[in-house]
C-alpha cells in the first residue's frame, strides 16, 4: 500500500466492500482448575473493508477476548473465523494486521523511532526504508520531533501514540486497538480520539477498537457492537448515523445522544445484577 | 495409562543403569556396559523430559534426583570406560566406599570446622551484620560513611584475611570463626540496609498518618518489609561461612578439619577421603541452604516470590 | 566517607599500640611516644601501621622493574589475567546455561536446582586440589586457576540471566506474535535486550568471585606468582607487611575490575538513552 492508498476513501464503507474478518458461531472457552469458563460464546461479525467498529460491554463480557481471538492471540474454541479470508493464524503469519495494547508495552532500551523500526526489523525491510517509514509515520501521529527520544521521556498519550504508529508503519489493513486510551486523562483521551478519527479517514483503513466508554465508541465508530458478560455474548450491533467527518462538536448533537442512548440501553438490558 | 508408561520406561532405566554400572565395574565386560549406556542414556533422557512436564511434588523432585542419578552414571561411567587415572578423578563408588571406611575421621573433621568455627562465625558474623545496619539505618554520619565501605567490602575478596586472623587468633577453630565473621559481617550489613530502605512512600505516609515513632515504624513495618532482604544474605553467607572455615585452615590448623583434610590428603593423592571430605562438605552446605530456605518461606509467606 | 576512613586509620594506628606492645623489648616505664613509634615501626608487627603497609607497596611498585617477583604489580597482573580468563569462561558457560533453562523446560527442572546446589559445594575448598591434580598431569600455569574463577562466577551471571531472560511481560511476547516473530528474533530484539540490565548485577558479583577464586587457587599449590601466592608466604615466613601488602593490592584489584565493569555498563546505558 503507497502513499495514494493511505489518502483514499473519505466515506463510510459500502454495504458491498470486501469483508475483512468474518466471525460465525464463534466461541471461546477457558479452562481453570478444570472448570470450562465460557468467555465468548455463538458470536457472530462481519467487518467490512474500512469498517470502525467498536466492542464496548461490562468488564468480563469478552471484548478482549475477541479482539485476541481475531489476532490469533486466543485459540477459539469452537465456529469459524477467517481474517483477510484465510484463518487468523495464516493471517497472523501473513502479518495482516497492526495490534494496539492497553499499555504502550514500548522497549525502554529502544528510542522512539526504534521502537517504531521494531516489526520492519523483524519482517526483514531494508535500513533505508526502515528510517524512512519510521519518520513518516511519528510525524503522521505528530511526533516527528521526538524520534531520538526514549519512551519513558514522553507522556502517557505520547508513548501511547508511539504504539499506534509502530502498529501503523508495515501498513497493514485491519487495525486491532484493545482499549488503548483507557490509561489516559479524559483530555488526552479527546485529542487522541480525533486523531486516531483522522488517521482512519486518510488511510481507509479497518479497525476494531475495545473500549469502556460509549462516548469514545459512538464517536469513532461507524458500528457499534454492544456486548453482555456471563456468558460473553453480542447483545445489539447499532449502525452508526453519523457521517464520515467528525468532529469533537459531534458529541452533543442529537444523533450522537440517540446513539449513545441506545448503547446505553443495551448495555442496561444486557447486565444482570445476580 | 501415562503415568504407567511413565513409571515403567523409569523403572527400565534404573534397571539399565544399575545393569550397566555392575558390569563395568567387573572387568572384561565393555560391550556390555556401552550397550547398556547406548540404551538407558536416550530413555533416561526421556524419563526427564517426562517429568518436566508434570507439576506434582513428585515429578519436581524426581527430575532433579534422575539428572544427578544421570550425572553420577556418566560420571562412573566415563572414569572407567576411559581409564581415567584415580588422582585425577575417582569414580563415586569410590568415593562411596572412601566416604564409609573414613566416617569417624570424616565426623571428626566435620566437628572442628562446622560445628565449632562455621556455626559460631556465621552467628557472630550475621548479628553483628544486622545490628550494624539497624546503627546505620538510624545515623546519617554512619550511612554516608561505613555504607560505601560495606558495599566495597562485600565485593572484595576478602577471604585473604584468612592468613592474618590465623596470626592473631591462633591455630585452632577461633581463628577460622574470626574468619568467617568478617566474610558474613559485610552481606549482613548491605542487605539488612537496604532491606530497612525497601518500604513504599505510601506504607511509610500510612505509618506517618498513625504519628507511629521510630521504634514501631521499624518493628511493625521496616522490619519485616527488610525481611526477603536478610534471608538472602543468610542464604548468601551459609555458603561464605564453609569457603571461609575450610580456606582459613589452609593457612595452618590443629591436624584436624576438612579444609586440613583435603589440602594433606590431596598432597599424598588419597583422592577418594578428598572427595568423601568435599561430600560431608556439599551435603552440610546443601542442608544449611536448604534449611535457611525453609525458614524463609515459612518467614516471608507473603513476597511475591513466594505466593501461590 | 571521608571522615570514616579517616577515624578507621586513627582506630588502626591505635589499635597497632596494644597488639604489637607484647613483641617490643621496652622496659615499662618507656613512655606512650616511645612505644608508639616502636610499635609503628617493627620489622614484623602483628599489625603494621598503615603508613608501613603503604610504604611496602610504594617501594614494590616503583623501585623494582615490572617482570621482577620483587614487584606486587607483577603478582597483581598474574592473579588478575587467571581472573579475566576465568571470567570469561564464566560469561559463556553462565550464558549458555541460562538460555538452556530459559528455552528447555526439561533443562530448567533438572538442572536449575544443581545449578543452585553447586554453589552451596565449598567450591574454594577444592580449588587447590584441582590445581594440584592438573598439575600431574602437567596442565599448569593459567587455566587451572581460570577453571576455578569461571566454576566460582558463572552462577551470578546464570541467576541474573534466567531472571533477565524471563522478564518480559505477557504483552512484550503478545506483540511478537502478533508481528508471528520467529523465535531467534524474539531472542534478539526482545529477551537479549532486556536481560542486560539483569547481566551487570550479576556482573559485578562474578568480578569479585572470580578474583577471589584465583588468588585462592594460588594458595597451597606452590605457586611462586600471584597475590595468592603473596599472602600464603607472607603468612609461613611471618612477613606481615608484605601480607597486608599483597591484601590491600587485591582490594585496588577488585576495584579495578569493578571500575572495568561499570564502564561497561555506562557505555552499554549510553546506547540507551540513560537507562537500562
Amino acid at each position: 500500500m503507497g502513499e495514494s492508498a493511505l489518502l483514499a476513501s473519505e466515506t463510510v464503507p459500502a454495504p458491498n466492500a470486501p469483508v475483512v474478518v468474518e466471525a460465525r458461531g464463534l466461541g471461546v472457552a477457558f479452562e481453570t482448575d478444570g472448570q470450562r469458563v465460557n468467555a465468548l460464546t455463538s458470536v457472530d461479525l462481519t467487518i467490512r473493508r474500512g469498517d470502525f467498529v467498536s466492542l464496548i460491554g461490562p468488564s468480563g463480557c469478552g471484548k478482549t477476548t475477541l479482539l485476541r481471538a481475531i489476532a490469533d492471540l486466543q485459540a477459539p474454541s469452537g465456529g469459524t473465523l477467517t481474517v483477510n479470508g484465510m484463518s487468523a493464524a495464516e493471517a497472523r503469519r501473513a502479518r495482516a494486521y497492526g495490534y494496539v495494547f492497553q499499555a504502550p508495552a514500548l522497549y525502554p532500551w529502544r528510542s522512539v523511532a526504534r521502537n517504531v523500526m521494531l516489526p520492519l526489523e523483524i519482517m526483514g525491510m531494508a535500513r533505508g526504508e526502515r528510517t524512512e517509514r519510521a519518520e513518516r509515520y511519528l510525524r503522521l501521529v505528530g511526533l516527528g520531533d521526538f524520534a531520538r527520544k526514549f519512551p519513558w521521556q514522553l507522556s502517557g498519550g505520547m508513548q501511547q501514540r508511539v504504539s499506534i504508529a509502530r502498529a501503523l508503519c508495515f501498513e497493514p489493513t485491519l487495525l486491532l486497538m484493545d482499549e488503548p486510551f483507557g490509561a489516559l486523562d479524559e483530555i488526552t483521551r479527546d485529542g487522541l480520539n480525533l486523531h486516531l478519527h483522522e488517521l482512519w479517514r486518510r488511510t481507509g483503513m479497518s479497525v476494531v477498537f475495545v473500549t469502556h466508554s460509549i462516548p469514545e465508541a459512538v464517536f469513532l465508530s461507524t458500528r457499534i457492537v454492544v456486548m453482555s458478560a456471563r456468558p460473553g455474548r453480542i447483545i445489539d450491533v447499532i449502525d452508526s448515523p453519523l457521517g464520515a467527518a467528525r468532529a469533537l462538536g459531534i458529541r452533543e448533537s442529537a444523533e450522537f445522544l440517540a446513539v449513545a442512548h441506545r448503547v446505553r440501553e443495551g448495555l442496561r438490558a444486557g447486565h444482570s445484577y445476580d | 495409562m501415562r503415568q504407567i508408561r511413565g513409571s515403567a520406561v523409569f523403572a527400565a532405566v534404573l534397571a539399565l543403569a544399575s545393569a550397566g554400572i555392575a558390569r563395568a565395574s567387573l572387568p572384561g565386560a565393555p560391550a556390555f556396559a556401552l550397550l547398556a549406556s547406548l540404551v538407558a542414556l536416550p530413555l533416561l533422557v526421556l524419563a526427564l523430559a517426562r517429568f518436566a512436564r508434570r507439576d506434582t511434588l513428585a515429578a519436581r523432585l524426581a527430575s532433579p534426583a534422575l539428572f544427578g542419578a544421570l550425572l553420577l552414571w556418566l560420571w562412573e561411567m566415563l572414569v572407567l570406560g576411559l581409564h581415567i587415572p584415580f588422582v585425577l578423578l575417582p569414580p563415586p563408588s569410590a568415593i562411596a566406599a572412601a566416604f564409609v571406611t573414613h566416617l569417624g575421621t570424616l565426623a571428626t573433621d566435620f566437628r572442628q570446622t562446622y560445628l565449632h568455627a562455621v556455626i559460631a562465625g556465621y552467628a557472630l558474623g550475621c548479628g553483628a551484620g544486622f545490628a550494624v545496619a539497624l546503627a546505620v539505618d538510624r545515623s546519617p554520619f554512619l550511612r554516608r560513611g561505613l555504607l560505601p565501605l560495606g558495599n566495597l567490602a562485600s565485593v572484595m575478596p576478602i577471604v585473604g584475611v584468612a592468613p592474618i586472623m590465623v596470626m592473631w587468633f591462633g591455630f585452632d577453630w577461633p581463628s577460622k570463626a574470626a574468619v568467617v565473621v568478617v566474610m558474613t559481617f559485610f552481606p549482613m550489613l548491605v542487605n539488612t540496609t537496604a532491606g530497612l530502605a525497601a518500604t513504599g512512600a505510601m506504607e511509610r505516609d500510612l505509618m506517618h498518618c498513625y504519628a507511629a515513632g521510630y521504634w514501631p515504624t521499624l518493628l511493625k513495618l521496616r522490619l519485616p518489609a527488610s525481611m526477603p532482604f536478610v534471608f538472602t544474605a543468610l542464604k548468601l553467607n551459609s555458603t561464605l561461612a564453609l569457603i571461609g572455615a575450610v580456606v582459613a585452615e589452609f593457612f595452618g590448623t590443629p591436624i584436624l578439619g576438612m579444609g586440613f583434610r583435603i589440602s594433606t590428603e590431596a598432597a599424598r593423592m588419597n583422592m577418594d577421603i578428598v572427595w568423601a571430605t568435599i561430600t560431608v562438605a556439599a551435603l552440610a552446605g546443601s542442608l544449611s541452604f536448604g534449611a535457611i530456605a525453609l525458614i524463609e518461606r515459612a518467614a516471608t509467606f507473603w513476597h511475591p516470590a513466594f505466593r501461590r | 566517607m571521608v571522615s570514616v576512613l579517616g577515624i578507621l586509620t586513627v582506630l588502626w594506628y591505635a589499635l597497632a599500640i596494644p597488639l604489637n606492645a607484647p613483641r617490643l623489648d621496652l622496659d615499662e616505664t618507656a613512655g606512650l611516644s616511645t612505644l608508639a613509634s616502636a610499635a609503628w615501626s617493627m620489622d614484623r608487627p602483628v599489625l603494621p601501621a598503615p603508613h608501613q603497609v603503604v610504604a611496602e607497596l610504594w617501594t614494590s611498585v616503583l623501585f623494582h622493574p615490572l617482570t621482577s617477583p620483587r614487584n606486587l604489580l607483577y603478582h597483581a597482573w598474574v592473579t588478575l589475567s587467571a581472573a579475566l580468563a576465568g571470567l570469561g569462561i564464566a560469561l559463556v558457560l553462565g550464558i549458555a546455561l541460562a538460555v538452556g533453562i530459559v528455552y528447555v523446560r526439561t533443562l530448567d527442572r533438572s538442572l536449575m536446582p544443581w545449578v543452585i546446589a553447586s554453589q552451596t559445594v565449598p567450591v574454594l575448598a577444592i580449588a587447590p586440589m584441582v590445581v594440584v591434580v592438573l598439575g600431574t598431569l602437567g596442565i599448569t600455569g593459567l587455566l587451572p586457576k581460570a577453571a576455578i574463577a569461571g566454576y566460582l562466577a558463572f552462577f551470578p551471571i546464570t541467576v541474573g540471566m534466567v531472571t533477565g531472560l524471563r522478564a518480559p511481560d505477557p504483552l512484550q511476547l503478545d506483540l511478537m506474535r502478533t508481528y508471528s516473530a520467529a523465535p531467534s528474533a524474539v531472542f534478539t530484539k526482545l529477551r537479549w535486550p532486556m536481560s542486560l540490565a539483569f547481566l551487570f548485577p550479576g556482573l559485578r558479583v562474578a568480578v569479585a568471585l572470580s578474583l577471589v577464586g584465583a588468588i585462592v587457587a594460588e594458595l597451597p599449590t606452590g605457586a611462586q606468582a600471584g597475590l595468592g601466592a603473596r599472602l600464603l608466604t607472607g603468612s609461613y615466613y611471618g612477613q606481615t607487611i608484605q601480607l597486608w601488602a599483597a591484601l590491600v593490592m587485591a582490594a585496588l584489584l577488585s576495584i579495578v575490575a569493578l571500575l572495568g565493569v561499570a564502564m561497561a555498563e555506562r557505555a552499554v546505558l549510553h546506547a540507551r538513552g540513560g537507562r537500562l
